[in-house]
C-alpha cells in the first residue's frame, strides 16, 4: 500500500507543533500501525532527520501507554482497538492519515505525539486504592464475592489507563477512567470502608488537575479500547453525591 | 567472587521460619533513616516499593515508562499460581515445591523453591485484600484453572489480564504510598549505572529521558526489579522496552549473572507475518487446556484445516505424552512444535505454525463458555491475523518470552555486590532451567511482597552503611562514564540506525542460541557478535542530541549493552554441555528428542565475573543440591 501521512511534531511543550507530511510507498496490510511508523522512523534516521517520537510498549494493547490520534479519533477506527493492535488492512492504497497526540489541558505534549499523562498517577494516588498493608491479610475465600459483582469489577478494572476517553471528550474530562477504579473497588466488600472517600478524593483531584466535567456525550465509551461502559460514571456520581450529602470523614 | 548461598540449615520446610526469625531487625523508629532505591515498578519492583515504604523506608522508585502502571508484567495473560488447595484436587505446598523444581529441570536452589511455595497462599490472600478482581465461581469462591507441569488446578486468574489486574493492585498500593509521601516515583527514568563505594552498592546513575538529564541518586540499597532478557533475541513476547541494560551495567559493576543460557521459549505464539515484525504476541498457556495442538500427519498438506479428516492429523503433544498431553510443560511442547515443522509439517506461511484448536471443546462446551474463558484472546488473536478462531484453528509458534537465568542472589535476595538485591525475573535463583507457567507473576510478588522487605532490613542491621552523598567522588566518576558514553553515541555519525543492529543480533541469537544450539552454532555466535559490535561501535547513527527526549539514544545504550551480554550468553551456552529445561543442545537429546542432563558435570549454577572490556569473563559455580526432590529424568508420559 502507498499511504501519505501528516504527522503532529512539536519540538517541546512550549513551542508550537505542526503536521508534517511524508510518503511511504510500500507499507503491508499485515503490518501494525506502530510497525508503520517503525518504518517511517527508520527511513527518517536513514535520511538523517530525527524520528517521530510516540509512546508505545508492549504492543499487546495492554499496558496503555500507545496514544495517538488517527484522523481524529484516539486509537483509530477500529472498535475496541488500541493504537499498537490496528493494522494497516484497516487503511486502503492510497490513503492520507493524520496522526496526533492525545490533546487535553492536563496532558501537555512533550514532544512530537508523547504526553505527559501524570494527571492520572497523581489521581490514582490520591484515593486509587484500598487502604491495606502487606501481610495479614485473611484467606482468600475468606469472603465469598459473587460471581456478578466480581465479573461487574473486572469490567471496570479493565481499564487500561491510557487516556483515550479524555482525548475524546469534548469537555476533555476524565470521568470515565475515575469511575473505572471507583467502580471497580465499589463492586467489591474489600472498597466498601473507603468507598465515599475514595469517590470524593479522586473526583476532587481530578478537578484540580484541570479536566472537564462530563456532559453525557459519551464519546469516551465509543473510543475506550476496553469499552468501559459510561454507566460507570453514573455510580460514581452517586457515590460523590452521596458522599458529600452524608459528610463524614 | 565468592558465593555464599546463606541456605539457612536444617529441613526444607522450617528454613525459612528459622531464618525469618534470626535475621536481624530494623527498629521501626530507625527505618526512616534507610533509603531504598528501586529500579523498576512491575510486580517485583512495585511491590517492593510499596511494602518497604508501608515499613516506614525512604524509598525512590524508578521506571523508564510514562507511570508505574504500565511495567511489562502487565502483560502476563493467564494466572499466577498459589498451593491453595481450594480444588481439594491434592494440591499442596509440598506439590508446588516439587513441581517447580521438576518443571525447572533441576537446575534452580530447592531452598528458594519452597520458600516460594510457602508464601504463594499469602500472595493470594493479599491481592484479594487490595480488591484484586480473581474470577469467581456463583459461589462466591474463587475459580482455578490448570496451567502446564502440573495435575492439580491451582492457578487463580482474572480473565486473560491476570497481569495486568496483578500489576494494578500492585500499583494501587504503590500509588497509596506516593499519595503518602513515603515513596517518591521517578517515571521516564532510565537507570545507566550502577555506583558502588566501599564494596556496598550505594546508588545509581540515570537518565531522565524526557530532558536528557544524566543524574545520580544515593541510598543505603539499591534493589533491581528489571525484568529479563529476551529481547535479545529481537522478537519476543516482551515489550519493546524490556532490555538487560540494569542487570548488564550492575554486572560490569561486580554482580555475578547466573546461567543467562536459560530462556525460555513459549510455545503458544502468533507466527511472524513478516520482516516489518516488531514483537511477537504471546497466546496465554491458558488456551492448552481446551484447545488441542496438531499437524497435517502428511508434509505439505496445503488443504483447509477444517478439510483435513481426524485420521490424517497428529495430535503429536497428546500422542508423545499421554498424561500431561497439551499441558506439557514449555520447553517440551516449544521444541515439539519446532520437531514438527523442521520435519515439514508446520502450516502457514513458511510453514511455521502449528494449529491450537478449539473445534472440539466448543462442540463440547459451546461457543459461549470458550468466549467466558478466552473471549479477549480470541479477539486478540483476530485482530493481529484477520482469522477467526471459532471457526479456523489458531496457528501459533514457539518465541522468547522469558529469562530463567538473571543476577546471580543469595537466598537473601542479595547479588554478589552487598546492598544490591535483585528480584523478579532479573535474578536467576527459582525457575531453574524451565520456568512452568503461572509461576512468574507468583515470583514477582513473593520477591517483592513477602521476602525482600524482610531480608533488606537484615541486611541494613548487619552492614549498616554510613553516610554517603552524590557528591562522593565515585558518583561524580560513574557520571562522568555515563555521559561519556551519551556524548560517543550521538558522535558516531555512522550509516546504520540502532534498530537495525538489534534485529541482526536479534537473528543470529535466535538462529544459533534459540530453540536448539549445537557447540558449532554457539561458536559462530561468539564471532559474529564481537563482528556486529564492532560494527555498531563504528557505524551506528543517533540523529538528535542527548539533552533532549531521543529515543535513538534510549535504544543505542540498549542495543550496545545487549551486544555485549549476548556473547556472555552464548559463551554460557557453550560451556553447558548438556541440555536441560530450556537449554536445549543437540548434541544431548535421548532417540525420543528428549533433554538429556549431565548431572555428574552440571548440577550447578553457573555465575559470571565480569573481568573487565576485551577479557573473557571468569565462571564460577554455585553446587546445587537436591536432598528433598531426587534428581530423575523428567517424565510427562
Amino acid at each position: 500500500m502507498k499511504l501519505t501521512l501528516r504527522i503532529w511534531r512539536q519540538k517541546g511543550p512550549d513551542v508550537a507543533g505542526d503536521l508534517e507530511t511524508h510518503e511511504l510507498p510500500d507499507v503491508s496490510p499485515d503490518m501494525s500501525f506502530l510497525e508503520m511508523l517503525d518504518v517511517l522512523n527508520e527511513q527518517l534516521q536513514n535520511e538523517g532527520k530525527e524520528p517521530v517520537a510516540f509512546d508505545h510498549d508492549c504492543r499487546e494493547g495492554i499496558c496503555g501507554m500507545c496514544s495517538l490520534v488517527i484522523d481524529g479519533v484516539p486509537h483509530g477506527p477500529m472498535k475496541a482497538t488500541t493504537t499498537c493492535q490496528l493494522h494497516m488492512r484497516t487503511f486502503h492504497d492510497g490513503d492520507t492519515i493524520t496522526i496526533e497526540p492525545f490533546r487535553a489541558k492536563a496532558f501537555p505534549v512533550i514532544k512530537d505525539l508523547c504526553i505527559d499523562r501524570g494527571a492520572f498517577d497523581r489521581i490514582s494516588a490520591s484515593g486509587g486504592f484500598v487502604s491495606v498493608n502487606t501481610g495479614g491479610a485473611p484467606d482468600a475465600n475468606a469472603v465469598p464475592i459473587g460471581k456478578e459483582d466480581a465479573d461487574a469489577a473486572m469490567d471496570a478494572a479493565a481499564c487500561i489507563g491510557c487516556g483515550a476517553c479524555v482525548a475524546a471528550c469534548p469537555n476533555a474530562s476524565a470521568m470515565l477512567y475515575v469511575s473505572a477504579k471507583v467502580g471497580h473497588l465499589a463492586h467489591l466488600p474489600q472498597g466498601q470502608p473507603e468507598r465515599g472517600r475514595r469517590a470524593r478524593s479522586m473526583v476532587e483531584t481530578m478537578d484540580a488537575e484541570g479536566f472537564g466535567n462530563c456532559r453525557n456525550y459519551y464519546e469516551c465509551e465509543a473510543v475506550c479500547p476496553k469499552e468501559i461502559s459510561h454507566h460507570f460514571i453514573g455510580g460514581m456520581n452517586r457515590d460523590f453525591l452521596k458522599a458529600n450529602l452524608c459528610g463524614g470523614e | 567472587m565468592k558465593l555464599e548461598s546463606a541456605i539457612p540449615e536444617g529441613p526444607v520446610e522450617g528454613k525459612w521460619d528459622k531464618h525469618r526469625f534470626e535475621m536481624k531487625l530494623v527498629n521501626p523508629a530507625n527505618k526512616r533513616k534507610f533509603r531504598v532505591l528501586v529500579v523498576g515498578s512491575g510486580l517485583a519492583g512495585g511491590s517492593a516499593a510499596a511494602t518497604l515504604a508501608e515499613l516506614g523506608y525512604e524509598v525512590l522508585c524508578f521506571c523508564f515508562q510514562d507511570s508505574a502502571r504500565r511495567a511489562h508484567s502487565i502483560a502476563a495473560q493467564g494466572g499466577i499460581n498459589a498451593a491453595k488447595n481450594y480444588q481439594n484436587d491434592g494440591d499442596s505446598v509440598y506439590r508446588l515445591f516439587y513441581d517447580t523444581v521438576k518443571g525447572g529441570d533441576f537446575r534452580s536452589r530447592e531452598a528458594n523453591v519452597y520458600r516460594l511455595a510457602q508464601v504463594s497462599a499469602n500472595i493470594i490472600d493479599q491481592c484479594v485484600a487490595q480488591g484484586v478482581p480473581f474470577a469467581r465461581e456463583y459461589g462466591g469462591q474463587l475459580a482455578n484453572r490448570s496451567f502446564g507441569g502440573a495435575q492439580v488446578s491451582r492457578t487463580f486468574y482474572a480473565r486473560g489480564q491476570t497481569g495486568q489486574q496483578l500489576l494494578l493492585g500492585c500499583y494501587a498500593g504503590l500509588s497509596r504510598q506516593v499519595g503518602l509521601g513515603n515513596v517518591k516515583m521517578f517515571p521516564r527514568t532510565e537507570l545507566l549505572d550502577v555506583v558502588v563505594v566501599d564494596g556496598l552498592a550505594r546508588g545509581i546513575v540515570t537518565r531522565d529521558l524526557v530532558s536528557g538529564k544524566v543524574e545520580s541518586f544515593a541510598g543505603d540499597a539499591v534493589v533491581l526489579a528489571t525484568g529479563g532478557y529476551s529481547n535479545v533475541f529481537y522478537l519476543s513476547t516482551n515489550a519493546k522496552g524490556c532490555n538487560v541494560t540494569a542487570a548488564w551495567r550492575a554486572h560490569k559493576r561486580g554482580a555475578g549473572f547466573a546461567n543467562p543460557c536459560y530462556t525460555q521459549i513459549h510455545p503458544t505464539c502468533i507466527p511472524q507475518s513478516g520482516d516489518h515484525q516488531s514483537k511477537l504476541t504471546l497466546m496465554s498457556e491458558s488456551l492448552r487446556n481446551d484447545g488441542r495442538v496438531w499437524v497435517p500427519k502428511e508434509p505439505g498438506d496445503t488443504r483447509k484445516p477444517r478439510d483435513i479428516p481426524e485420521d490424517q492429523r497428529d495430535y503429536y503433544l497428546e500422542r508423545k505424552y499421554p498424561s500431561f498431553g497439551n499441558l506439557a510443560p514449555r520447553d517440551i511442547a516449544s521444541r515439539s512444535a519446532k520437531e514438527a515443522c523442521d520435519a515439514g509439517l508446520g502450516v502457514g506461511p513458511g510453514g511455521r505454525g502449528v494449529f491450537l484448536d478449539f473445534r472440539d471443546a466448543i462442540q463440547r462446551l459451546g461457543k459461549n463458555a470458550i468466549e467466558q474463558r478466552y473471549g479477549n484472546l480470541f479477539e486478540m488473536y483476530q485482530r493481529i491475523t484477520d482469522d477467526d478462531p471459532y471457526e479456523v484453528p489458531m496457528r501459533i509458534y514457539p518465541a522468547p518470552h522469558y529469562s530463567m537465568g538473571g543476577l546471580w542472589v543469595d537466598y537473601n535476595l542479595m547479588s554478589t555486590v552487598p546492598g544490591l538485591h535483585v528480584i523478579g525475573e532479573a535474578n536467576f535463583s527459582d525457575h531453574g532451567a524451565n520456568r512452568l507457567g503461572a509461576s512468574a507473576l507468583m515470583q514477582g510478588l513473593a520477591d517483592g511482597y513477602f521476602i525482600l522487605p524482610y531480608t533488606i532490613g537484615h541486611y541494613f542491621a548487619t552492614h549498616k552503611p554510613g553516610p554517603v552523598d552524590t557528591d562522593h567522588a565515585e558518583f561524580k566518576r560513574v557520571e562522568k562514564e555515563v555521559e561519556e558514553r551519551m556524548q560517543r553515541f550521538v558522535s558516531i555519525g555512522g550509516k546504520r540506525t540502532p534498530d537495525s543492529f538489534h534485529r541482526e543480533l536479534g537473528r543470529l541469537m535466535w538462529n544459533n542460541v534459540g530453540m536448539a544450539r549445537t557447540k558449532e552454532s554457539l561458536e559462530e555466535a561468539l564471532r559474529e557478535i564481537p563482528r556486529i559490535r564492532d560494527e555498531f561501535w563504528s557505524d551506528v547513527r543517533v540523529v538528535g542530541g542527548r539533552s533532549e527526549m531521543n529515543n535513538a539514544l534510549e535504544q543505542a545504550g540498549r542495543v550496545a549493552d545487549f551486544l555485549e551480554f549476548a556473547e556472555t550468553m552464548a559463551l554460557d551456552a557453550l560451556t553447558r554441555d548438556e541440555s536441560c529445561g530450556g537449554h536445549f543442545r543437540e548434541e544431548h537429546q535421548s532417540e525420543e528428542g528428549e533433554a538429556v542432563r549431565n548431572d555428574a558435570d552440571f548440577c550447578h549454577a553457573a555465575v559470571w565475573e565480569y573481568t573487565g572490556e576485551g577479557n573473557a569473563p571468569m565462571e564460577h559455580r554455585e553446587p546445587l543440591d537436591f536432598p528433598n526432590v531426587p534428581l530423575a529424568t523428567r517424565s510427562y508420559k
